[in-house]
């Protein structure tokens, strides 16, 4: 119950914030971009305008929420209001899952706002499933920058590594292909450059298997593939939520 | 970033269960989805260099190489016998022209054009890349020279084509100027005219080459006097073979 009061908080504090106004300039932003396109492309002005403008707004979508939840909780700190919070008869746990679930629904209405544009150009069936996608991946990373903002305590750092965890989890597929190439030689130092992607990639959430754009543009994918990434990002997001919470209970506050 | 932290015994048993669950979960979900290699018919559509120079950044040398990279991580993994067998050779090559002209200093797309891609069994793949490698010599001969030479020895060796062999060794006689350009790679010819029994024309090269005073080394210009020797002798073989008796 207390949990559900907090989520209800943060998406009131998002509403009143300027997270409405910049998914709005988002989406018209998005919108001229591809007006403009279709006058300048000669073939696929359709598809051109879907892969630009769902590339867009999938970054505006992780940017906002990751900047959303990064200067909340850092405000939340400043503001002495952790401590409020925490001297009522709240629990460690409700409070930090309390506002992750309010950035998680913040997230799923940025991810429908975004969808709805995307109409104009691909089958309903396939934006769902885009939305869906954009939804989990919000998800996971309001839990990431939550991860971080609590651990790193301060708004640079914070960024940074979640900026940093996104981008690596986007390229780790191809960073791996790379590095198992069979051209280089087999030499000890190519096999530990090898051995270390993988590891790296063992930690990470496959976000280039996600919300990807050529669903919009060549149709569905297949479902089995569909649900396996969808539960890898789920899993991940709990993960991180599992690590907030540990990190959390820590705090001498 | 000084934190003030409470011990470890302060985490309820739950959330340590639910951090070791997760993190076992995640890493075991990893292991058994591992990631699946690149198919050849995933290869997208090259990019335009324009937009190749844009997404660099200003820093086109190191992009040019990133793209390589990623290019050559396609068909390559997995039970595949012989590496970019069913890579589409067009694509690819526009692929290859785009990262060069994006930065066109650098040898890695037509060393992975001569050296990897036109080892493709299929001869018509390994002849659009050596026509790659061509195409792209024309625009800088000095500098690429040797990449056009190497195509040559395949079109003989490997393809058993002679007539583009001799092309390509024809290119490299005739358009490179540098001085660093080594006199067996202009020689090429040469050896290329002989093996296609076209002595005569061998041997007026040879003989334009060593009176030209190009060959300073004593031993090289040893070699190709006897060489020119060798070729009179056989033209006198030959013709003293088709005088009606």
């Amino acid at each position: 119950m207390h949990a559900a009061i907090l989520a209800r908080f943060v998406v009131l504090e998002a509403r009143r914030s300027g997270l409405p106004w910049l998914v709005a300039a988002s989406v018209a932003g998005g919108l001229g971009l591809a007006a403009f396109l279709s006058q300048v492309a000669v073939t696929e002005s359709l598809e051109l305008q879907t892969a630009i403008v769902a590339a867009l707004l999938r970054a505006c979508a992780v940017f906002l929420i990751a900047a959303q939840v990064i200067t909340s909780t850092q405000r939340e700190r400043d503001d002495k209001g952790l401590e409020l919070v925490l001297s009522l008869p709240l629990s460690r746990p409700a409070y930090y899952l309390g506002r992750l679930a309010g950035f998680v629904a913040c997230g799923a209405v940025v991810s429908a706002c975004f969808a709805l544009p995307l109409l104009l150009w691909s089958p309903p069936q396939a934006v769902l499933l885009w939305a869906l996608s954009l939804c989990a991946e919000t998800a996971l990373m309001a839990a990431a920058a939550m991860f971080f903002s609590t651990v790193l305590t301060q708004l640079v750092p914070a960024a940074a590594a979640t900026a940093g965890l996104y981008l690596l989890a986007r390229s780790i597929g191809a960073i791996q292909a790379i590095a198992g190439g069979p051209l280089a030689e087999p030499s000890l130092p190519q096999r530990l450059a090898r051995w270390s992607v993988d590891a790296v990639a063992l930690l990470l959430p496959r976000l280039d298997s996600v919300t990807r754009t050529d669903w919009l543009i060549y149709g569905s994918p297949a479902l089995d593939a569909y649900g396996a990434a969808l539960a890898g990002l789920v899993l991940y997001a709990l993960l991180l939520g599992a690590a907030g919470l540990f990190d959390f209970h820590r705090r001498n506050l | 970033m000084i934190r003030d932290e409470r011990p470890l015994a302060t985490v309820p048993a739950w959330v340590w269960f639910a951090l070791a669950l997760t993190l076992a979960a995640q890493i075991g979900w990893q292991i058994v989805r591992p990631p699946s290699p690149r198919a050849a018919s995933d290869l997208p559509a090259p990019p335009a260099p324009a937009m190749l120079r844009l997404a660099s950044f200003g820093e086109p040398a190191a992009a040019a190489r990133l793209a390589m990279l990623y290019l050559q991580s396609f068909d390559l993994r997995a039970g595949n016998d012989i590496p970019y067998r069913e890579l589409n050779y067009g694509r690819l090559i526009d692929w290859l022209r785009a990262i060069l002209a994006t930065d066109p200093r650098s040898q890695y797309p037509l060393f992975a054009a001569a050296r990897i891609y036109a080892e493709n069994p299929d001869p018509r793949k390994a002849r659009a890349a050596l026509e790659f490698v061509y195409q792209e010599f024309l625009k800088d001969p000095n500098r690429r020279w040797r990449w056009l030479a190497h195509a040559a020895l395949l079109a003989k060796y490997r393809l058993k084509d002679l007539p583009l062999a001799l092309r390509y060794a024809t290119a490299v006689e005739r358009l490179t100027t540098a001085p660093d350009v080594p006199v067996w790679a202009k020689q090429m010819r040469i050896f290329i005219l002989e093996d296609m029994d076209q002595l005569q024309a061998a041997k007026i090269m040879l003989g334009g080459l060593l009176a030209s005073g190009q060959i300073k080394d004593p031993a090289e210009l040893r070699f190709l006097k006897q060489h020119l020797e060798r070729l009179e002798a056989k033209i006198q073989r030959r013709d003293a073979r088709r005088q009606p008796k």
